[in-house]
């Protein structure tokens, strides 16, 4: 298996596609829909392909796996591909959220369906590079190279405000991410490699560590996002379309995380402990204000968005406690979150489509007229809030277990946040769900028809197997989770 | 006479110029002139590739590495004008058979301009450059326009050329030389008058690449020139003047590179910045590209200030994918017509995806090439930039870049959002745009796939800058 080059494969099976789509002509709505069957053909295969990554994967095997190395810019600066524990479950996590999203979008895309289709395909191009990728070059060739097709995908399908919202998350991220493309360099210059692999055995000196850990820091900040950085969310959240929610939420939020897992703490480990505190700060006052303004959204999309920040906030927790528990539960929420708000955001879809509003206060008593939605929807919310025995629970769990070993106060604060993310995940449930159906317009509301079903389906599976039994999961991330933290340990020591 | 064989492509440009003329007088084919220009403008690429390399007239025109991809460069900027020009004379109204020969002309100066070697011989190429390029901007005779572009531009130039002819007689004044390397090597780095001599023939040359605060003609002469000469404009004379840049720079002032460096530092961080500010509030295509060419060469300068091989080559690097692009943008440019005429201005984009969606879908992308985002080619040229900067430790300078890089997205990012998110106006006309083609798909294919092979344009500029170092 390991002579072929399974994550290329993965990587560039999307660009393949869209060459097809080129070819397809787009002139009326049987090609149109046979471009979206193209598309959600090619992104399934892609999601089979990956899910033989599981099978193969080792699990005793802490190191990289599925390497390839080739010669790419100039010596130093190569195409090298690998993937561990740490980024498979990602890799995952993106071919399935991208043909969901695909199939999400057949009804509610009406117009340039075929750059629609092709802007979906470059996007998980680019976040399978992101979580694939070994050196920073690439890495960062990937992590930017996501902008252009989320810029269009807000831009042209977006809601009211789209041009400020794709501008606003446009300008931010770019803004935040050229001070890592410095940062790069000065890694490449100063070592000569930007190998991944190797970097994570070099030691840099104690000030070098401080400010290139800045710089890191400064775009993943604005990536995941961290308080006070994080108004590009909410704004870009309530302008995408259905599907660019779902993948900004599930998949573009975790490239920053998985950015701090893999470079900020494995790299610059005295740094990353010098400035524990100061991420502590910020990732307990995000889960506290953010879910506070949480609780006063009128709009579904912009609430399910801060709450976006606030489970971000647990995950940032996790992992500058450099323990084993805490970095497992950052993932683990990651991948939660990646699942629970993508299917969130999903359920507000299909509200949407019906009623064209994402106004709370315009719904009511869905339950009874959409039983299978109010099903699916309570699973995700619960799961939201951290129910036991949802996948939400697990990750919520181990950080707050790991962040309680590392400072009761912080412990404390962000315990606070569960609580008010039952309030504000709750009330939103009863306003909509709950409560008599008195407004006219909701009559004509109708169930799940079978193609929201199957996307729900195996998004509901999942939560709630991940949820009673996240043993595989754990297995999976905990050999890498374990070496990362060893590592961090050597170098400290 | 053995030095005639090493001009050998200039001598036979200027032939081939000539006898154009004079055919052009009786016959009145304007689309075989071209198609005869293109050709031997082919042939000198041929002859270049083939020259040996050796100065010659006393070492002061010098035939190395660098001034041979520079050449190669130059004329494949004078290429893509030329087939510009054809496909748009008609209804540009500039049917006049002496456009090809006065681009040959002025390839020619530029030619001579990156091989010189000697205070004089710069100068020569120069003026034969400007003064072409004089008439070429006021080519549209019917247009005030035009005119007026033709006029400010020979005003502006002839000052700046009088300032670099006035800087030259101080640099002979005090060094009592005028071939590159004897100044080097006579040089006496406590010379005030030299100073005053280099910041003169700097700022000489500033003008002739656009920096600031030597740009102002830049945005007026972009605008009225017709469109093809624009181009032209982007194209060739930016990288002619940057190569003579460097040979001046490096090889006869190496010693005091302190002394040009804080110079050269000055204005590609003011071009960098006003450009990005400047380019914001710009609604013509034309003058927003004239911006968006002061902002690159601000970068391009980073790697001429780093003063080290790091940076030369990055500088190469960036010049050639900046080629690519303008040769993509200005085909583009002239593929906005309607029965009625060209258009111009920003707004005339809107919702152009809905009729052109591949155009539009691979000139969003040379937009967002040219706003240097990943995977794309642009990245790269910056990529190389800061890589020198930083080698060489201005990470002031560097940091500035990134600045003005994000700020210029935003510029960029709005044709893409007039073309992709505003309503759609009526269609374009797809008729002139055949030949157009030609330059438009491959250089916007070269810029989308660069990432996959980048090694050529890396080699190659390695290849150019082992003559100087």
């Amino acid at each position: 298996m390991s002579e072929i080059p399974i994550l290329s494969i993965l990587i560039f099976i999307p660009v393949v596609g869209i060459f097809f789509m080129l070819l397809i002509r787009n002139n009326d709505d049987q090609s149109s829909q046979n471009l979206k069957h193209t598309a959600l053909w090619i992104t399934f295969l892609n999601f089979i392909i990956s899910l033989s990554l599981l099978f193969s994967f080792d699990l005793n095997n802490p190191d990289f796996q599925f390497v390839e190395k080739y010669a790419w810019i100039e010596s130093g600066i190569s195409y090298h591909l690998g993937i561990d524990g740490v980024s498979i479950l990602f890799v995952i996590l993106t071919t399935m959220l991208v043909p969901i999203c695909i199939l999400a979008s057949y009804e509610s895309i009406k117009f340039s369906v075929k750059e629609y289709l092709i802007s979906f395909l470059a996007l998980e191009t680019f976040m399978i590079g992101v979580f694939c990728s070994l050196d920073l070059v690439l890495f960062y060739l990937f992590f930017e190279g996501g902008l252009i097709p989320m810029f269009l995908i807000i831009g042209i399908w977006g809601g009211e405000r789209r041009v400020y919202s794709t501008f606003k998350f446009f300008l931010y991220t770019l803004a935040g991410s050229v001070f890592m493309l410095l940062a790069i360099i000065y890694i490449f210059i100063s070592t000569g490699t930007t190998d991944v692999e190797t970097l994570l055995v070099y030691n840099f000196t104690a000030n070098e560590q401080l400010i290139l850990w800045i710089a890191f820091f400064t775009s993943f900040m604005v990536k995941i996002p961290m308080w006070p950085f994080h108004t590009w969310l909410p704004d870009a959240h309530v302008e995408a379309p259905t599907a660019g929610s779902v993948i900004l939420a599930g998949v573009l939020l975790k490239m920053a995380g998985y950015g701090f897992i893999r470079f900020s703490i494995g790299f610059f480990p005295d740094a990353s402990e010098f400035f524990a505190p100061f991420i502590f700060s910020l990732s307990v006052i995000a889960i506290i204000v953010t879910s506070l303004i949480a609780l006063v959204q009128e709009d579904m999309k912009k609430l399910i968005a801060y709450s976006s920040v606030a489970h971000m906030g647990f995950v940032t927790l996790g992992i500058f406690t450099f323990t084993v528990q805490g970095i497992e539960g950052g993932i683990i929420q990651m991948i939660s979150h990646g699942i629970v708000s993508a299917a969130l955001f999903l359920c507000v879809g299909v509200v949407y489509d019906r009623l064209h509003t994402r106004e709370i206060a315009r719904y009511g008593g869905l339950v009874s007229k959409m039983p299978f939605y109010s099903f699916s929807f309570m699973i995700f919310i619960l799961a939201s809030l951290g129910l036991p025995g949802t996948s939400g629970f697990v990750g919520e769990f181990l950080v707050l277990l790991s962040i309680f070993t590392v400072n009761t106060y912080f412990a404390i604060f962000a315990t606070t946040g569960v609580v008010l993310a039952a309030t504000y995940s709750l009330w939103l449930y009863r306003r909509i769900i709950f409560g008599a159906l008195i407004k006219d317009d909701l009559s004509e509301m109708f169930d799940l028809t079978r193609r929201e079903i199957i996307i729900f389906l195996p998004l509901i599976i999942l939560t709630i197997f991940i949820g009673l039994y996240p043993k595989p999961i754990i297995n999976i991330i905990e050999p890498s989770t374990e070496k990362i933290v060893n590592q961090i340990k050597m170098k400290l020591d | 006479m053995q030095s005639l064989v090493y001009i050998l492509p200039e001598i036979f440009l200027f032939i081939v110029a000539t006898v154009l003329l004079v055919t052009g007088l009786f016959l009145k084919n304007i689309k075989l002139i071209n198609s005869l220009a293109i050709f031997s403008l082919l042939v000198t690429v041929i002859l270049i590739l083939n020259q040996p390399f050796q100065s010659a007239f006393l070492n002061s025109f010098v035939v190395d590495e660098l001034s041979l991809v520079l050449k190669i460069m130059i004329l494949i900027g004078s290429i893509a004008s030329l087939i510009m020009f054809v496909s748009s004379k008609d209804d540009l109204n500039i049917n006049i058979y002496e456009f090809p020969i006065l681009i040959i002309f002025s390839t020619i100066g530029m030619m001579v301009m990156v091989s010189a070697n000697d205070l004089l011989a710069m100068f020569i190429g120069l003026e034969l450059q400007s003064l072409s390029l004089y008439v070429l901007a006021a080519l549209n005779r019917n247009s005030l326009l035009s005119s007026e572009a033709g006029i400010k531009y020979f005003i502006l130039g002839a000052l700046s050329s009088g300032l670099l002819l006035f800087g030259i007689s101080y640099i002979y004044g005090f060094s009592g030389n005028t071939n590159f390397n004897l100044i080097a090597v006579n040089i006496n780095p406590e010379s005030l008058g030299l100073i005053i001599g280099i910041v003169f023939v700097l700022a000489g040359l500033a003008f002739k690449v656009s920096a600031v605060p030597f740009h102002m003609w830049t945005p007026d002469v972009y605008q009225g020139a017709p469109t093809p000469i624009t181009g032209f404009f982007a194209l060739a004379p930016k990288i002619a003047a940057m190569g003579l840049l460097v040979r001046f720079l490096f090889n006869s002032f190496g010693e005091i590179y302190i002394d040009w460096q804080q110079i050269i530092f000055f204005i590609s961080i003011a071009s960098m910045m006003l450009a990005a500010f400047a380019a914001i509030a710009q609604s013509n295509l034309k003058r927003l590209m004239a911006y968006s060419s002061i902002g690159h060469i601000g970068y391009a300068l980073i790697g001429v200030a780093c003063f080290t091989d790091e940076g030369l080559r990055s500088l190469l690097i960036y010049l050639m994918i900046y080629l690519i692009m303008n040769i993509a943008v200005f085909a583009f440019l002239l593929s906005l017509k309607r029965n009625d005429g060209y258009f111009e201005n920003i707004s005339d984009l809107s919702g152009m995806h809905k009729n052109h969606p591949l155009r539009t879908m691979l000139i969003a992308l040379i937009m967002f090439s040219l706003a240097g985002i990943p995977p794309l080619a642009g990245f790269f040229g910056k990529f190389y930039i800061f890589v020198a900067a930083i080698e060489s430790e201005m990470l002031f300078l560097a940091i500035i870049g990134v600045i003005a890089s994000v700020i210029s997205a935003f510029y960029y990012l709005r044709i893409v959002k007039i073309m992709y998110f505003d309503e759609p106006k009526e269609e374009f006309d797809g008729s002139s745009i055949k030949s157009l083609n030609l330059l438009y798909y491959p250089s916007s294919i070269l810029i989308i796939i660069f990432f996959i092979y980048p090694s050529p344009v890396i080699n190659i500029s390695e290849y150019a800058i082992q003559s100087i170092i």
